[in-house]
């Protein structure tokens, strides 16, 4: 049952309620007319303490589809958060409030720690550089619905993976699957953290590899996982200059590619695949954005125990 | 060898590796103790080449899983007229609470601090444990 649950990292829901909620999901891009007000009378609180436009509007928008209804603030300047109330006081009032929550924070464990202090169940919509599980559900769907399944495929990571949360939670997830392969591509400076690599992958016995450049194993891939290399994780701006355009996708790499390789980003994109790139068919970012949707209103519905 | 008069009635932590019988003596408070207590380092231990011993002339609640967690490979005997009646089997803990803390500058810890630092084992040889908010790895009192 997922009626009332929480989902804050893919660990808490077994294979089999991801299996729920991916079939809803599949079940909404065919015929989401018949789910427009299922969330009568409901409300969903956004509460973002640090920007995200995009994750903010896929959750709302979501909501809002399913006849829902939305309250929340974003940025931490300006909620109550600014005069010093905790974490714990602001979810409770919240609760008075709202059916069900989002919440993104800067600090790492935040919506953990906010879980333990409520009933209503909350989705961790990012928690710094620590875990997106929506995007992972995101990503899952996009994933399935171009081929079939996430079992014996090879998954190349590229970019920022010592601080992209949306890797972390996708390597996470994939790691419970049989056949999975992965193909960690970054600068020396930006591997997988070692809880990933250790108590995921290598627990797990899961065949990886680390590699700095990406042509000569784009033939390998059935996936492309492309991140951004965020400005704001680097101390010093000499740092992020030198290491921002090494992994950039154009189309000569995509040369390597095979045809059903598929490329995959979180998005929003700076300049790491280069804009010529957007009308290969392979390109399926924009599309795995609309599927972001689509599995929100799904876990929503779940969570709120309406489906 | 020195000699340290044996205790008629309280607790003897033996077996501590070599160098981490001061933390234990200090996590107890023993700097305080208004009772008879005896911190003994780089004793010789056939087994261990050195260990660290600590008596307490006194009987005192011990916290279990902050021995374990700190040398799982300690024995406690406890000591009723000058002999043990008791030996505790210590284990290296599954869960702790407020006794590590989370060194991770962007873990939630470091900015809320009303709610406990929980941590869980991830790897019993190493002794590694996982912070249960940001799952940062620490190993806080290595095998020696
Ligand atoms: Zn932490």
């Amino acid at each position: 049952m997922l009626k009332n649950r929480s989902l804050i990292d893919p660990n808490d829901f077994t294979r089999e309620e991801f299996r729920e909620i991916f079939d809803l999901g599949h079940q909404i891009i065919a015929d989401p007319a018949k789910y427009s007000k299922s969330c009568e009378g409901k409300i969903l609180a956004t509460l973002f303490y640090e920007p995200s436009t995009r994750t903010r509007l896929s959750f709302e928008t979501a909501m809002l589809r399913l006849g829902g209804q939305v309250i929340g603030f974003s940025e931490a300047a300006s909620s109550s958060t600014a005069k010093g109330e905790s974490i714990a006081d602001t979810l409770r009032t919240v609760e008075c409030y709202a059916d069900i929550a989002a919440m993104r924070h800067p600090k790492e464990g935040a919506p953990r720690l906010a879980s333990h202090y409520i009933h209503m169940p909350l989705i961790n919509a990012g928690d710094g550089g620590h875990q997106h599980p929506t995007q992972t559900l995101t990503d899952i769907l996009t994933i399935e619905r171009l081929r079939g399944s996430v079992e014996n495929k090879t998954y190349g990571f590229c970019g920022d993976l010592k601080f992209g949360r949306t890797v972390h939670s996708l390597v996470k997830f994939l790691s419970n699957y049989e056949g999975v392969r992965f193909i960690f591509i970054s600068p020396e400076e930006l591997r997988v953290p070692e809880y990933i690599r250790e108590e995921v992958v290598r627990k797990k016995g899961i065949p990886f590899q680390e590699v700095d450049q990406m042509e000569p194993y784009m033939g390998e891939l059935d996936f492309l996982y492309m991140t951004r290399v965020q400005r704001e994780r680097f101390f010093n701006e000499e740092d992020y200059i030198r290491l921002k355009d090494r992994f950039i996708l154009d189309k000569a790499k995509m040369a390597y590619a095979r045809p059903d390789t598929y490329i995959l980003h979180p998005l929003p994109r700076v300049n790491e695949i280069s804009t010529e790139v957007d009308d290969d068919p392979r390109a399926q970012y924009f599309q795995q954005a609309k599927n972001g949707m689509y599995v929100r209103m799904a876990l929503i519905l779940k969570l709120l125990g309406i489906y | 060898m020195l000699e340290i008069t044996s205790i008629e009635k309280g607790i003897v932590i033996d077996h501590i590796t070599a160098g981490y019988g001061i933390q234990v003596f200090n996590y107890l408070n023993l700097d305080k103790a208004d009772y008879n207590v005896a911190l003994i380092c780089n004793a010789y231990s056939q087994k261990m080449g050195k260990k660290d011993i600590i008596k307490i002339n006194n009987v005192i609640d011990i916290n279990y899983d902050f021995l374990g967690l700190i040398d799982p490979n300690a024995t406690v005997n406890i000591i009723e007229e000058g002999k043990t009646i008791k030996k505790v089997k210590l284990e290296v803990p599954e869960r702790v609470e407020n006794i590590i803390r989370c060194k991770n500058p962007r873990c939630v810890t470091s900015v809320e601090h009303y709610f406990p630092h929980v941590f869980h084992l991830v790897d019993k040889e190493k002794r590694s444990y996982r912070c249960e908010y940001c799952d940062d790895i620490v190993i806080p009192y290595p095998v020696k």
